[in-house]
Formats: structure tokens, sequence, C-alpha cells
């Protein structure tokens, strides 16, 4: 094949879409794996400070201590260079493959919360989700209930007592928050009329008085319960319950694999925080400056605007990640029974009723604005 | 260009970087396997009991959760649709929710949900 036809093959459209996907996806996998070891070192640093302590201070980059930002790197690299012991009895091949599920569920959905508007490259129209599907929420749900999979098999395949009880709290937790999650989102869908998330954010307008969380509070009420009881975050850290099970369902994880465990929770805490800021914050829409006024702004050029529209969606992602920290320092954990009975018994009829009335007030103002 | 390629290329790379992750030390750290460091970590006491026994709870939660999962799919695929349909929609979800709700509470009133 001669160069010319080469090029020829690259610049075509298909090539450029097949191209900028690839790149999107790296570029996505890589900041997720940056969340973890940042969320690692908020999390020491944060108790520290509410509880008037120092926290690491000491790991840093030659003289520089950094506010020992380099501490969760320090202990990547230790984990990595640890003894992998299997215990005995273990179910080798789920062993092995328990945690490659939790990272790949976690990372998977990270890649399709839309982090920009579309851009044109090259005459091409690029969006700037790496997976851009017409029905990406009920893709983001498909993928995300399969984290399951990695507690369930992880406390399964480990042979050990207190392992296999975590999991089968974690497991039996999950499953029944994901009622309530999936219920709590239902009234957006009716409220915007679509399950692609990218028009959904450009429905929601740069206004805070049309987001989401204005036309559907309660769902945001719902949905901000069920994201720390699906991460198995405190107080629904039922799972872990150092005090009672030791670890939960990694008590015999250790080295890269406990590693893997540790980056899998912390993307899926980024993941729920990016869509709770996508579906009731505006995504990447910027406070009060609608996207074609930015445009102007940034005289015209695309990529500044998507730039800003990102750095908004990251902090407003990253407020719901500091609420996570702050409420796990605050609220002490919950009793099994009673966790079990908040989801069922309560957040399931309140969302079932929160769908009816949403639907009905919306189905009454379209009737009157048509007559 | 099909959607769905991305997805795949995105699946296969998230399995790769995991097994990828998750099989690091299998490399890079040492390797001194004894009969000690094997044992499973119950808090340093000799093992007792079976291991493979658990409540029926569970399973029931598992069953209930099946039940109200599907109806959480199929309650989304009537929301996009649901200015297609109009009134007659909304009367026939209204009628399957109450349909829903009269099984939840049954669930409810057999105590399927209590634990202790």
């Amino acid at each position: 094949m001669g160069l010319n036809e080469l090029i020829a093959l690259l610049s075509s459209d298909t090539a450029i879409q097949i191209i900028a996907s690839v790149v999107k996806i790296l570029i996505i996998l890589v900041l997720c794996l940056q969340v973890p070891p940042l969320m690692v070192w908020a999390e020491r640093r944060a108790p520290a400070m509410m509880q008037r302590r120092k926290g690491p201070n000491r790991v840093g980059l030659f003289k520089f201590r950094l506010y020992g930002l380099l501490q969760s790197a320090a202990d990547a690299i230790k984990l990595i260079f640890k003894e992998e012991v299997v215990p005995r009895g273990a179910n080798k091949v789920v062993y092995h493959i328990a945690p490659i599920f939790g990272v790949f569920t976690a990372l998977v959905v990270a890649c399709a919360i839309p982090y920009g508007n579309d851009l044109t490259v090259f005459g091409q129209k690029i969006s700037l989700s790496p997976i851009r599907l017409d029905v990406g929420f009920l893709f983001i749900f498909a993928i995300s209930s399969l984290a399951v999979y990695a507690v369930t098999l992880a406390g399964w395949a480990s042979n050990n007592k207190y392992s296999l009880l975590g999991s089968l709290r974690a497991s039996a937790q999950m499953i029944s928050y994901e009622i309530p999650l999936g219920m709590s989102l239902i009234p957006l869908v009716v409220i915007f009329g679509t399950l692609d998330l990218n028009k959904m954010v450009i429905a929601q307008s740069a206004y805070p008085w049309s987001w989401g969380i204005v036309k559907a509070p309660i769902s945001f009420l719902l949905f901000l319960v069920c994201m720390f009881a699906e991460t198995n975050r405190a107080p629904f850290d039922l799972a872990e319950g150092e005090s009672e099970l030791v670890a939960g369902f990694h008590t015999e994880f250790n080295s890269a694999k406990f590693a893997a465990f540790f980056l899998s929770e912390y993307v899926a805490m980024f993941v729920l925080s990016a869509l709770a800021a996508t579906v009731f914050f505006g995504g990447w829409q910027t406070p009060f400056i609608p996207y074609d006024t930015l445009l102007g702004l940034v005289g015209g050029m695309e990529w500044l605007a998507a730039l800003a529209g990102f750095i908004c969606l990251i902090i407003k992602a990253a407020f719901f990640l500091w609420v996570y920290i702050w409420v796990r320092w605050t609220l002490p954990r919950f009793r099994y029974d009673q966790l079990m009975s908040l989801g069922w018994k309560f957040m399931l009829p309140v969302g079932l009723v929160n769908l009816l009335v949403t639907t009905l007030v919306v189905a009454f103002i379209e009737h009157a604005g048509r007559n | 260009m099909n959607p769905y390629l991305p997805v795949l290329i995105v699946l296969l790379l998230g399995v790769g970087l995991g097994g990828i992750l998750s099989g690091l030390a299998h490399f890079a750290g040492p390797r001194k396997p004894n009969r000690i460091k094997e044992e499973p970590y119950e808090c340093g006491v000799p093992i007792v009991g079976e291991k493979d026994k658990m409540s029926v709870k569970f399973y029931l939660t598992a069953i209930l959760f099946i039940l109200f999962d599907i109806e959480t799919v199929f309650l989304y695929l009537w929301a996009i649709t649901f200015r297609d349909l109009g009134w007659f929609g909304i009367a026939e979800i209204i009628v399957f929710l109450i349909v829903l709700f009269g099984g939840y509470i049954y669930v409810v009133k057999r105590g399927a949900l209590e634990w202790d």
C-alpha cells in the first residue's frame, strides 16, 4: 500500500471517527486513573482536618512536601511490589477474575458520561463522550449493575467466612438500592424526554432554575442516598464494617488486587458524582453563560468552550466527591435491618409516588401549553 | 460509524487494563508461599465451622430485586414514549403502577422485607 493510499484511508470520515474515539477513550481512562490517588489523599487529609490532626504530610517530591500528596502514589507502588498471597482453598479462576470485573465496570461507565458539547474537528462532528448512545442511560445502568458481580465473586471465591458475609451483605445492599436508583431517574427521562445524556444536558440549559435538581428535587434526594449505598460508602458501609468483618469482601485480597478494588471503588464514586452533576446540575453547562454566548466570548474557539465546560463538570463532580468524604466522617453506620427497610420500605414507594406525581404534573403543564 | 464500535473498544481496553492492574503484583512481587501464610485470615483464630451457609433472606432479596428491576426497565421504555402515547399511556401506566403497588404491599405484609 502506497503512502498516498494510506493518507487517503486515514483521512476518510470513518477513520477519523475511529481514531478520535480511541483517543477519547484513552484520555478518559488515563484521567480516571488519576481520581483514586487524589481521593485517597483527600480522604486522609480531610478527616485529619476535621479531627484537628495533621494526616499524611511527609511524602513529596525531593524537597517539596506538597502536603503529602504523593503518599497515595507511594502506597500504590508499595502495593504493586508486595507478595501476592492466594488463600488456600480459594477458587483460583474466580479469585483472579473478580478484581478485573470491578475495574472494568467502573472504567466503562466513566466513558459514557458526556464531558462536553460536540466539537468539529477536520469537518467532522465529534462528541466529547467516548461512548455516545441514544440509550446512554440504560447503558450506564446495564454496565454499572455488573459491579455487583465483582463483590459477590470476590467474597465467594476467597474461602473466608468474613469475606462471604461481607459480600452477601454488600450484594444484597447494592441490588436493593439499584431499584430506587433507577426509579429516581425515570422522572428526569419523563421531563427531558430523552435517554441520551448529552441531549439531557443541552435541555437543562445554562440557567440553574432549569436544571434537574429544581425540576425533580425528590429524585435528587433519592439519587443522593442511592449514590452512597451503591458504592458501599459510609453511612452504608456495612459490607466492610471493619470492626466486625475485618474488611468485608476484599479481606483476602492483597497487593495489586487490593489496589484494583480500591481503584474501582473510587472510580465508581467519581462516575456516580459525574452522573449526578450531569443529570441534576447541568453537566458541562457553565452556570449562567449559555454555550453560544460562551462561544462568542472565547472568539469562536470551540475547544476553549469545551474546556470550560469540562472544567465545570469536574468541579461539579468534585463537589459530590467531597460530600462522600464529608458524610463518611459525619454520620455513624446504619444497622443492617435499618438499611434494608430504608431501601425497600421508604425509598421504593417514595420513588414510585414521585414518578407518578412528576408524570401527572408534566402532562398537565404540556396539555395546558398546547391549548 | 456504528455507535457501538467505541463500546467494543472500551470493553476490550477496560478488561485489558483491569487484567494488567490486578496482575501486576503477580510479576513484580516476591513469591515465597508457606502453609501459615496461605491460611484464610479469620482474625488469627483456628478456622471453625462451615463456610457455605447463608441466610435464605438473601435469596429472597435477590428474587424481589429481579421482579422490581424489570419493572424499572419497563418504566424507562414508557418514559421516553410518554409524549407520543398521551393520556392513554398515562392511564395505562397508572394501572400498571397500581398492580405493581398491590404486589409490593403483599410482599410487605407477608414480611418478606423484615430482617431480624
